[in-house]
């Protein structure tokens, strides 16, 4: 069954149900279909997407005054067997009001609260009133993604703490209240958790995120091409290859630009490269995490060797701003093919060897099984993405269900789990390291020769894409429009974050508080890429 | 247990004498450091890391000191999990505005003398971000910086000249 297949039925079960429902072509937005709805069928869409098991991806919204019709757009991505559909909609600009999706899709919950405190929409029918990205920078009266609110904004001299948010308080008999953060012990990002326990337990988690916003979607706004794709490429440092490619992918395709098959086979190596950076790095910090520093080092080393070949190869540890419009911006030497080809399959062994000792490990075993459970149903009411979805059921990879060149040539193995325990993460990510190395060696030995770098051709004024990229993370989905002298316009960057940091709070339930590190870390959400 | 004592035995110390790619080598400037630690701290240097609303990036290179590569700690450097334990905060930016106050009251919460190094383009100059309605842009914006280490983000051997540097201006 092709994902096309997916999308007819239900624009005609949409029409059948008394929705008006345009399709309308959008080739920017590839491979998602358009549609345009009604506002009054915003909330029907949303019980219906979900009642034919759609997956809610993402919303965002943004101000559309260039035809003089003070109006807001609201766009909503779903998904569902690799088809995707963007529902769009508009309210006016004076009285924004649009149905929730919420209650369809829990997922909804705070990027809905993220658009109410950006650009002012409000969602009729959702289940939490209080605000989620803003906290003390700007005045609840203000909007920064409208138009007539600078970037600079008007910020006072000192911005006060965010000491009024209202936490859901839980009571009882030896109930008591954890606040950690946003400053953590460890050398990580900042957030709130708030946590309340009965002796070890937790009885309930609940995340206070946005300290890390920077107005990303913000500054983006009249950046040329290069100037994004920069500022993609920090949306979060540890993921800079794989967003730095779907806003690339996202102008290129609004642009209508074709990138030369070199530099898309390059960008998926880079890519793969991260991903094993990152999950070869979280292994070890997992294992820190139960008190086996023997695996943390180990571990650690591994990644430091692998990121130093990044850098030969490269020129840098990350390979931060390699991805540019249009290709990127340096050719692999040849000599490195050998190198890499090499270098992945000594790796390969290595992390076997270590493993073979990590699971004869029984006080590793007794830490890492059953910790941390997230419920099969939990990740699909949620639309979990990535490894914490995969290892709880999700089987979702965009790399193999929407493919996107080169991965339309290559054979993507995804492991799935569904236990989704930390043990059933921690191994999803070792699969997912070893079909990395699969593809490593792919790409290596079918490198196409040519060019790496396609010239920049400006995009029309008004015209739009969409990125679609499998992140070590899981599933970015990166929105650009393209405004008057190929500045940019509107530019949202979906983090697979947004899926997972609610299903933290749901994990770590009647788990013990020494516990969350290692439950924290085999999800390992981005606060950068989450607050924007 | 035989197994990993036989991995232990079979991958030795990785701590290099000198690293392949960095130069001057890690071994110098970690010498540096450690004779500055012992003059002016009594050995030992406690960091508290701020993370001030960076991407993230920096932070992985700051956490890369501690792999067995740069081991900073034999050089006397250790990461605290408190400001009030610490001599030097180690920031990185741009300061978030949600992050102004917990900086600010991190700092104070720090016992004098203190240093603070701004670290990356952003802590040094806002970076990519800037100052806007979002982000204060550099450290030095928000609480006094005594030094800076630039980069985006800056290696771990860029890291230790810049603590090195840091506890320079402390004698002088």
């Amino acid at each position: 069954m092709t994902p096309q297949d997916q999308l007819a039925p239900f624009l005609v079960h949409l029409a059948d149900a008394g929705l008006r429902v345009e399709a309308q072509a959008s080739p920017g937005l590839a491979p998602a279909q358009l549609i345009l709805v009604r506002p009054e069928d915003w909330s029907q869409l949303g019980s219906e997407a979900k009642a034919g098991t759609w997956r809610w991806v993402a919303g965002w919204g943004e101000e559309s005054g260039e035809d003089g019709s003070e109006s807001i757009r609201i766009n909503a991505c779903f998904e569902k067997a690799g088809a995707y559909l963007v529902a769009r909609t508009s309210v006016s600009r004076a009285a924004p009001v649009l149905a929730s999706h919420t209650a369809s899709f829990p997922g909804a919950d705070r990027p809905e609260r993220h658009i109410r405190d950006m650009l002012g929409v409000v969602f009729s029918g959702h289940p939490d009133a209080r605000r989620w990205t803003r906290h003390q920078a700007w005045k609840d009266s203000e909007f920064p993604l409208r138009r007539d609110f600078p970037a600079a904004g008007r910020p006072q001299a000192q911005t006060p703490p965010d000491h009024q948010y209202m936490f859901l308080p839980a009571q009882g008999s030896g109930v008591y209240e954890i606040p950690v953060g946003p400053v953590h012990a460890g050398i990580i990002e900042p957030g709130h958790f708030r946590f309340q326990a009965v002796g070890e337990t937790v009885l309930k988690l609940e995340e206070r995120l946005g300290y890390t916003h920077k107005g990303i979607e913000k500054i983006g706004e009249g950046r040329d091409a290069e100037g994004l794709a920069r500022l993609a490429g920090r949306v979060s440092g540890d993921s800079t290859v794989a967003h730095a490619w779907a806003a690339c992918m996202a102008m290129e395709q609004a642009a209508g630009l074709q990138v030369p098959p070199r530099a898309v086979w390059l960008r998926a190596l880079m890519c793969e490269r991260e991903r094993v950076a990152n999950h070869v790095g979280d292994v070890g910090a997992m294992l820190n995490d139960i008190a086996f520093a023997f695996g943390f080092y180990q571990f650690a080393r591994l990644r430091e060797e692998w990121q130093r070949v990044s850098r030969e190869a490269f020129g840098h540890r990350f390979m931060m701003d390699r991805i540019v419009p249009g290709g990127v911006a340096i050719d692999l030497e040849e000599r490195f093919i050998a190198t890499m080809r090499d270098e992945a399959g000594a790796l390969r062994k290595q992390i076997g060897r270590l493993m073979a000792i990590i699971n004869d490990l029984p006080s590793v075993a007794d830490r890492v099984r059953g910790a941390g459970v997230l419920k099969p149903e939990y990740a699909k009411a949620l639309g979990c993405v990535g490894y914490v979805g995969r290892a709880s059921g999700m089987d979702l990879d965009v790399r193999r269900d929407a493919p996107y060149p080169p991965y339309d040539h290559l054979m993507v193995n995804v492991p799935l789990h569904h236990y989704g325990d930390v043990n059933a993460r921690a191994r999803t990510r070792l699969e997912e390291i070893s079909a990395s190395f699969n593809l490593i060696e792919a790409l290596l030995a079918g490198l196409p020769a040519g060019p790496v770098r396609a010239g920049w051709q400006q995009a029309a004024a008004g015209a739009e894409g969409l990125g679609l990229v499998e992140g070590w993370r899981g599933e970015i989905l990166s929105f650009v429009r393209f405004g008057a002298d190929g500045r940019i316009a509107r530019f949202f960057p979906r983090d697979p974050s947004w899926t997972t940091w609610p299903a933290l709070e749901l994990l770590i339930h009647d788990n013990i508080v020494p516990d969350f590190p290692v439950c924290n870390k085999s999800v390992n959400g981005s606060y950068s890429g989450h607050d924007l | 247990m035989l197994r990993i004592l036989g991995k232990i035995q079979r991958i030795g110390i990785v701590t290099e004498p000198l690293p392949k790619l960095d130069e001057p080598a890690l071994t110098e400037v970690g010498e540096q450091l450690k004779a500055g630690i012992g003059e002016l701290f009594g050995g030992s240097l406690a960091i508290r890391e701020v993370d001030a609303g960076s991407c993230n990036g920096c932070e992985l290179e700051i956490q890369a000191l501690n792999n067995p590569y740069y081991g900073i700690e034999r050089f006397g450097v250790h990461f605290v999990a408190s400001p009030r334990h610490a001599d030097m905060l180690l920031v990185t930016g741009p300061v978030s505005r949600h992050m102004e106050a917990a900086l600010r009251r991190t700092y104070d919460a720090t016992p004098e003398p203190r240093l603070v190094v701004a670290v990356g383009e952003c802590g040094a100059n806002g970076g990519e971000f800037g100052t806007s309605y979002a982000s204060c842009g550099a450290v030095a914006n928000v609480i006094p910086v005594d030094a800076v280490i630039r980069g985006c983000p800056p290696t771990p051997l860029a890291l230790m000249r810049g603590i090195l540097e840091a506890i320079g201006k402390r004698s002088s």
